[in-house]
């Protein structure tokens, strides 16, 4: 029974491809995969803006959508998505006179679709990869990297200087932030041995102690800083706030989405809510210890909760840091990734490595003292880099042309 | 039969979009064509099931290098030169000939090496993993070389933006120039 429970989706999959005659079984298979994803995460997206909306007024002291009803029932303002959906579509698309029509119109289009076959990789579960890829963490970042084309396409084509600093304000912050986000993933390749992200989360089963602490990356030293270091740059990636400058409303309008209306905005949105759902479950995969349980007792739960529950608890902490942090400069976005987040990475590269040749200290005192031994190899660097930060030393910010 | 139809989708694409960036006449739309050809070689290699190959093209072309072409594009204001640019250049023919000869010093090598008499693998020929076994053993000695020559560019890009930011500080620790307290000494 509960074998069935954790491969229920598998069992219906192979049962629904078998309805159909041979040829088109392969057919049918990627099909039902890709409308399951679609669907799934999309369902996810619409739950993560309307949880983020009414978090948000939580946190700020007010009540948020709360006014919507469906045939005249109270709903709490839980369907609102489903108004913002019906609202986004049948608004006017206002294209501008000036604007390149060709690459405005193809711009959405190319920002959306590599964030959604970055979920072709995710493992979500036991048999759950929809694309086992050998080199699978490698096409995750491939396919981000293929967004900041389309960022430049929608600020370029829409003739507006807005648009353009947004877009070149989002342009150099996704190229600073990818430099720590693809570092800090390196010591789980180099430890895991694989590219394949479901042979590394194969590597962080099992459990110590008895069944009461799994074999997740989060839980050693280099995996604990490489988890944040992440975390911080999957947010810069994903433009959320604290760091949204290249949106940021009081400066540049709406950054390379001012010249957007209508249900292109609605994709733009789409692509930044569904990178950040993508980014967060690649976190969960990489360090959270994917689908495992925490714990051996709680393994009887089906194994595509968890993966789905640890996602949304990343999601809910990307919420928290919105509602709690301000938004920060340029030049401090760009100072922290290049003179903090790179060198903290690259010292997790060798904190890895002697992780990786203390291998053989198997007894509990030794292990502890290699524990210890990299959390100060990590901790170090990661007090002087702080120290380094601080605003006394730095020399004043210039103002290239506002003198 | 179906392999050959993704194979001449891809083909025209990337043949498409390579026509595309040479014949547009503005010089964006040139460089996010080039692109789109850099992303159909990307997908034949893909086809190929030369994985690491097709992801590092992605990455490293439409990623990186497609972005640079377009900073370089914008800097030099390619819509100004846009106008005084001929479609056919006068001197054709030699252009012709020389592509000719380079296509040909492509192809005539490809076509009589030992590589294509063998039958190919049935499965991946190229794991990542065997990849970088033959990066850090066999060609260990190119890979360091790669890496000290990139690693001297990263340097100059470095020492080139150290010496504009020096210039600007001592402008900046000389209180004349500070423009409030200029326009009071006038």
């Amino acid at each position: 029974m509960i074998e069935n429970a954790d491969q229920i989706f598998v069992i219906l999959l192979h049962w629904l491809v078998g309805l159909v005659p041979e040829p088109w079984r392969p057919w049918l298979s990627y099909l039902l995969i890709i409308a399951a994803i679609m669907g799934v995460f999309g369902g996810l997206f619409a739950a993560a803006t309307i949880a983020e909306r009414k978090i948000l007024g939580r946190i700020q002291n007010r009540y948020g959508p709360n006014r919507i009803k469906m045939f005249g029932i109270k709903t709490f303002g839980l369907i609102q998505p489903i108004a913002d959906g019906i609202k986004m579509l049948i608004k006017e698309d206002i294209v501008p006179h000036a604007a390149d029509k060709v690459v405005h119109y193809l711009a959405p289009i190319v920002l959306t679709t590599p964030i959604w076959m970055t979920f072709a990789v995710l493992p979500m579960g036991r048999n759950m990869t929809a694309l086992d890829m050998d080199a699978g963490i490698l096409f995750y970042f491939a396919m981000g990297s293929a967004t900041e084309l389309a960022v430049f396409m929608a600020g370029w084509s829409s003739h507006n200087k807005y648009s353009l600093l947004g877009s070149m304000r989002a342009i150099a912050q996704m190229i600073s932030y990818e430099v720590p986000l693809v570092l800090s993933t390196i010591p789980v390749l180099m430890l895991a041995g694989t590219l394949s992200l479901t042979r590394v989360v194969d590597a962080q089963g099992g459990y110590l102690l008895g069944g009461f602490i799994p074999h997740w990356f989060i839980l050693t030293p280099w995996g604990f800083a490489g988890c944040i270091i992440f975390l911080l740059a999957a947010m810069a990636e994903s433009n959320r706030s604290p760091f949204d400058l290249p949106e940021g409303e009081s400066e540049i309008i709406a950054g390379y989405l001012t010249e957007y209306s209508g249900f292109k905005y609605a994709l733009f949105f789409l692509g930044e809510y569904v990178g950040m759902l993508a980014v967060s479950a690649m976190l969960v995969t990489l360090f959270l210890g994917g689908w495992h349980a925490p714990m051996k007792a709680l393994e009887f739960i089906p194994s595509w909760i968890w993966f789905f529950g640890k996602t949304i608890c990343v999601i809910l902490l990307y919420i928290w840091s919105r509602a709690t942090f301000p938004r920060i400069r340029l030049d401090q976005l760009l100072t922290f990734s290049w003179k903090f987040l790179v060198p903290l990475a690259l010292a997790n590269l060798v904190v890895a490595a002697v992780w990786h040749f203390t291998n053989g200290w198997a007894t509990p005192l030794w292990a502890s003292v290699r524990w210890l031994l990299c959390l100060f190899l990590i901790a170090v660097p990661f007090v002087l880099l702080g120290r380094s930060l601080d605003n006394k030393k730095q020399s004043p910010r210039l103002y290239h042309y506002a003198e | 039969m179906p392999n050959n139809i993704a194979f001449y989708i891809l083909a025209a694409l990337t043949l498409c979009s390579a026509i595309a960036a040479m014949a547009l006449r503005n010089m964006v739309h040139c460089a996010l064509c080039a692109a789109g050809a850099f992303a159909g070689i990307a997908l034949v290699f893909l086809h190929l099931d030369a994985e690491f190959a097709g992801l590092a093209q992605i990455l490293v072309y439409v990623g990186a290098v497609a972005i640079l072409v377009l900073f370089a594009v914008l800097l030099t204001r390619g819509e100004e030169i846009k106008a005084n640019i001929r479609r056919a250049s006068r001197s054709w023919f030699s252009g012709v000939c020389a592509s000719a000869l380079v296509f040909a010093g492509i192809i005539v090598p490809i076509a009589y090496s030992p590589g294509l008499k063998h039958t190919p693998a049935a499965t991946a020929s190229a794991p990542v993993q065997k990849l970088g076994e033959s990066f850090v053993n066999e060609y260990v000695l190119p890979l360091e070389v790669l890496g000290l020559l990139l690693t001297a560019a990263l340097l100059g890009a470095v020492v080139i933006a150290m010496q504009d930011k020096k210039e600007e500080t001592k402008s900046i620790s000389q209180p004349e120039n500070h423009p409030v307290q200029k326009e009071a000494v006038q």
